[in-house]
């Protein structure tokens, strides 16, 4: 088996670090938690938050054009790209005209979704992430673990070896304010020599023709208002249509992916700097597609916030690499299948059902249920092993027929206390489990002997 | 067909049936609290102090007795450079500290609204080692639907909410102070009283 099984395997081959990942997302859903219980009216919020996002996805050309319109009148200049390819080129276009060679961003999923950095630096543009997690991950060449926290699956030991090697920190230094201030001295140094700047967006307001960009470090600003050019990638999702509805979203996003009241900053981009230029990139790349899937156009909803990973056993458990996508975790495993059904085939499975996604998302998608029906997707694509395509044959013949259950039943009890350990041991599901006791009798035996002795 | 074209046919074909918009949310009932905003800037890593606006310079003074390099947009405080004489953003890289204005300030999450004519240079507030924002307490709103209500994103070309110092817990969810922008944010916070004219 390959994808998500054999990738998490490699996770958990070091059980303490493991059950360290495991620990420290927990505790990031704790203070989710808490700052969730300190609104009281946080389950009206967020039937709001869901409302607003259903009804600008069911309006959304209406919306991309308003918001192209205002845009335009504010002086911003619009851009569309229909996929990762034209959206890198209109990017390195930009750059090209005006000589740019360095570039610094801020955290961006969709430019990690459109494979944006090697692109650019193919073309000689050098380019320097500057959410310290992204540019940690961008230093090691990997990609991001986690889609707020980029660098969650690091100890701070590792960081510090990395900054020795790269910022000459002192050898064995690990401490985050010592590392945080080499690395706050490394990237002003970036943000004043760039040429220009590009950001990610959180929400587009479709009535001003604003861009709304979120962080904690306040390095999109550096960027974008010492850069003369400021290019704004934006999925065609972020809309929405009042700038009223971003007191809805801005409640709801910090608190649900760190537990803060609100993001250090939250910057509203309505018109370039005076003698700058503002560039806004629409892409679409798959998501309209989306869109027209009955059974999982909600998953356009999602703002990013990560608190279904927080709160995912399996992805705490196994790490954001594991899922081999840009979005890891449970909404990673919803948006991924519908651009690569059989690259992400795993994806589905790497889940218990339990619903604690669906129970955190702040707009309220129907996450594990999405997941339940990728399965089936999948499944009647043919992209199960065998093994599982045949267990849930015989598994539905035998579970079709009250008869045939029982006697699968009997044989299954004589054959458990026959069967060696070591079975167990081979299957993927029993590695670390033990055979249960065989019950003496089943529960219909034991209920006609207490009918039949009252 | 052009790329604009192609999405929004796209989108036509396969949005889902329309869903109806929510109307806009009545305005909360309950009045901002300004010891409630005081101790949700304190949460956030942030200090607060209630000062007359004719103190305010020397307050700033004890504060930062060692800035050097100081812009102020506040006409109480006298900085040692004018922000509307510098041409380049880039000459603000040795700022120490920054005195600027805000609009208002939001009870629930100690958030304070700055447009770009307060900041006269956007990134201003981001360059300071250092930033201070004075704010008048009778311009307190509870929560961000009453500060969305209150303000227009539109009227200037950049504004920001601005919820304590910049911050990062990127190393192992350690809260580092300080990340990119200022390492300190404190408010002054004016007393309804001090703007009242007569006083």
């Amino acid at each position: 088996m390959n994808g998500h099984p054999s990738a998490a395997a490699r996770f958990l081959a070091d059980e303490a670090r493991a059950d360290w990942h495991d620990a420290a997302l927990w505790f990031v859903r704790e203070k989710r938690d808490r700052a969730a219980e300190a609104v009281p009216d946080w389950e009206a919020l967020r039937d709001r938050a869901s409302q607003i996002k259903e009804h600008t996805l069911s309006h959304l050309d209406d919306y991309l054009e308003q918001f192209e319109r205002q845009a335009a009148r504010n002086g911003i200049v619009v851009h569309w790209a229909h996929d990762a390819t034209e959206h890198n080129r209109i990017v390195l276009d930009l750059l090209r005209a005006r000589g740019v060679r360095r570039l610094v961003k801020s955290k961006s999923m969709l430019t990690e979704e459109c494979h944006l950095n090697p692109h650019l630096e193919h073309a000689g543009v050098e380019v320097v992430d500057t959410d310290l997690g992204e540019r940690i991950v961008q230093m090691r060449d990997e990609p991001p673990s986690h889609i707020v926290m980029p660098a969650i699956h690091l100890k701070k030991e590792d960081i510090g070896a990395l900054f020795h090697e790269k910022l000459g920190t002192e050898a064995g230094a690990s401490d985050p304010q010592y590392l945080t201030e080499a690395a706050r001295r490394h990237l002003r140094s970036r943000f004043l020599a760039a040429e220009a700047a590009l950001t990610g967006v959180n929400f587009g307001v479709a009535e001003t023709g604003s861009v709304v960009v979120c962080t904690n470090e306040g390095n999109a600003d550096l960027g974008v208002h010492l850069a003369p050019l400021h290019i704004a990638s934006m999925g065609i999702e972020k809309l929405v249509p009042r700038a009223e509805d971003l007191a809805v979203f801005t409640r709801l996003l910090a608190r649900s992916a760190t537990g803060q009241p609100v993001t250090v900053y939250t910057s509203h981009f309505t018109r370039p700097r005076p003698g700058a230029e503002l560039h806004v990139v629409l892409v679409d790349n798959g998501r309209s597609e989306q869109l027209g899937r009955s059974d999982f156009w909600r998953s356009l909803k999602c703002i990013r916030c990560g608190a279904c990973l927080n709160t995912c056993p399996v992805y705490r458990r196994s790490g954001g690499h594991s899922y081999g996508t840009t979005l890891s975790g449970p909404i990673g495993a919803i948006l991924s299948p519908g651009q690569d059904l059989l690259r992400h085939r795993s994806l589905p499975f790497a889940s218990t059902l339990c619903g604690s996604c669906t129970d955190v998302c702040p707009v309220k998608i129907d996450i594990h249920e999405q997941l339940y029906r990728w399965r089936q997707v999948v499944a009647a694509a043919g992209h199960v092993t065998v093994g599982k395509r045949w267990a849930m044959k015989v598994g539905g013949w035998v579970l079709r027929r009250p008869r045939r259950l029982r006697w699968a039943g009997a044989w299954g009890r004589r054959l458990l206390r026959l069967a060696p350990a070591g079975l167990l041991r081979r299957l993927p599901w029993g590695r670390r489990r033990d055979w249960p006791e065989p019950a003496t009798s089943t529960f219909q035996e034991w209920y006609r002997n207490r009918r039949d002795s009252r | 067909m052009t790329s604009r074209e192609r999405i929004l046919e796209a989108v036509r074909v396969r949005k889902p049936a329309p869903i109806p918009l929510p109307d806009p949310r009545p305005p909360a009932s309950t009045p901002a609290s300004v010891d409630g905003f005081i101790a949700r800037v304190h949460a956030i890593g942030g200090q607060v102090e209630r000062t007359a606006r004719r103190r305010l310079a020397e307050v700033i003074a004890l504060r930062y007795p060692s800035a050097t390099m100081v812009a102020s947009t506040v006409p109480e405080v006298v900085g040692s450079i004018s922000l509307s004489a510098i041409q380049n953003p880039h000459d603000l890289a040795a700022l120490d500290l920054l005195v600027l204005g805000g609009t208002l300030g939001v009870e629930e999450n100690g958030a304070i609204w700055i447009g770009e004519r307060q900041m006269v240079h956007r990134a201003a507030p981001f360059l300071a080692q250092h930033l201070a924002i004075v704010l008048d307490e009778a311009r307190l709103v509870s929560d961000m639907h009453a500060a969305y209500a209150a303000i227009r994103i539109e009227a200037e070309g950049f504004g920001a909410f601005v919820a304590g110092p910049s911050k990062t817990a990127d190393i192992e969810q350690s809260l580092v102070l300080g990340a990119h922008g200022p390492r300190t944010l404190l408010v002054l916070l004016v007393p309804v009283a001090d703007v009242l004219p007569g006083l």
